[in-house]
């Protein structure tokens, strides 16, 4: 904190300045971290309840890494079991396409180099993004984004094995109402997107549509008709501000008051 | 198809999906529609697997506990109750209900 509070000249103001940002994207990263890990247990429970065993589990998110889909994934194996596969990686593979997007906004606030991009395309989630485009410096940008990647990474990884022995332990699932958190689960991922009209109505379609499928189609494929939702409204309806993707935190909410929260609508502000 | 195969390849897409930011020239993953599309793709996906979770069992639709578990999630979401409280809360909520009935 002392050189901070140091004298303020001219050009000491502007490192002055970027020191402080750089400090609080360290602190917003490893916050994000910690709340992250919080519900890796869950995610750990769950799929352990959807049959995978605990090795598979902490593959899921050692490589894959990207919350969304890897609840999607052992949803979808949940309700379908294997025969539900090609869907369930379908699934996955549709909710991690906006990670691509992500990519191209990070592109040019990283270092490039082969190994560096590997790495940063690794940890490229919702809440590295949120963290990084909050920064107000080339440095805090950076910073913020390395930070919360590793720290979340860590800590995301390590519940999901805490969470998957637990699940193991527990045992018969149903009967300890763990069917019901996995609803409860996706619900949380939702709701931080339902901020405008548009994705409210979109959202009602698409589980409507997935429901009235369940009863004809194979366990699965409902669920990716329903995404048929949200293509054709995407390319059908133009609403009248071009709306830009936000790096809403779908690896997990923030709680209300955390940093990542702001940084999610300040980086949908510098978008716009 | 295994469930080992399906966690591999899975996997594999979604890190594929992830370099494919850094590598694909952005001009052709930068049109709006296309952010457009891909958020309400995120929204439509969450919401179907809310529903198949919470309403189907295989190829049925069983009305049953995870319903009102579902709703005091909604409840406590709007009210800014974090994640895992809800997710365990829904729980309990859903284990209550099948012992008591």
């Amino acid at each position: 904190m002392t050189d901070v509070s140091g004298p303020a000249i001219e050009s000491g103001g502007a490192a002055d300045a970027d020191a402080l940002a750089v400090r609080r994207a360290t602190r917003d990263g490893i916050a994000v971290g910690v709340a992250t890990a919080a519900y890796g247990v869950s995610f750990g429970a769950l799929a352990v309840a959807a049959g995978l065993d605990v090795w598979q589990t902490c593959v899921l998110s050692l490589l894959m890494f990207t919350g969304g889909s890897q609840f999607a994934l052992v949803g979808v194996i949940a309700a379908g079991g294997i025969a539900a596969g090609p869907s369930a990686i379908l699934s996955a593979g549709l909710l991690g396409a906006r990670n691509s997007l992500y990519g191209i906004r990070m592109k040019p606030l990283l270092a490039g180099g082969f190994w560096h991009r590997v790495a940063e395309a690794w940890l490229t989630i919702d809440e590295s993004t949120a963290v990084a485009t909050a920064g107000t410096t080339p440095r805090s940008r950076s910073r913020g984004f390395w930070v919360t990647g590793v720290a979340v990474y860590i800590g995301w990884n390590l519940t999901t094995l805490l969470g998957a022995l637990l699940g193991d332990a527990l045992g018969d699932v149903s009967a300890y109402g763990l069917d019901a958190a996995a609803g409860a689960a996706f619900l949380g991922l939702l709701w931080p997107r339902l901020t405008k009209l548009q994705p409210v109505v979109v959202a009602i379609a698409a589980a409507v549509v997935a429901t009235v499928l369940t009863p004809w189609l194979t366990p699965g494929l409902p669920v990716l008709c329903a995404a048929a939702v949200g293509i054709v409204v995407g390319i059908v309806n133009r609403p009248r501000a071009a709306a830009e993707v936000r790096p809403v935190p779908i690896d997990g909410p923030q709680p209300p008051e955390h940093p990542a929260d702001a940084a999610g609508s300040r980086a949908g502000e510098e978008a716009s | 198809m295994t469930l080992w195969q399906v966690v591999i390849l899975a996997s594999i897409l979604c890190l594929a999906l992830k370099l494919a930011g850094y590598l694909v020239p952005a001009s052709v993953l930068r049109r709006p529609v296309t952010a457009r599309t891909a958020e309400l793709v995120t929204v439509s996906l969450l919401a179907a697997l809310i529903a198949v979770q919470t309403l189907g069992s295989g190829q049925q639709i069983v009305l049953d506990a995870r319903i009102p578990a579902l709703g005091v999630a909604a409840i406590l979401f709007a009210l800014r109750v974090p994640f895992v409280v809800v997710v365990l809360v829904a729980a309990v909520v859903a284990a209550g209900i099948r012992a008591l009935t």
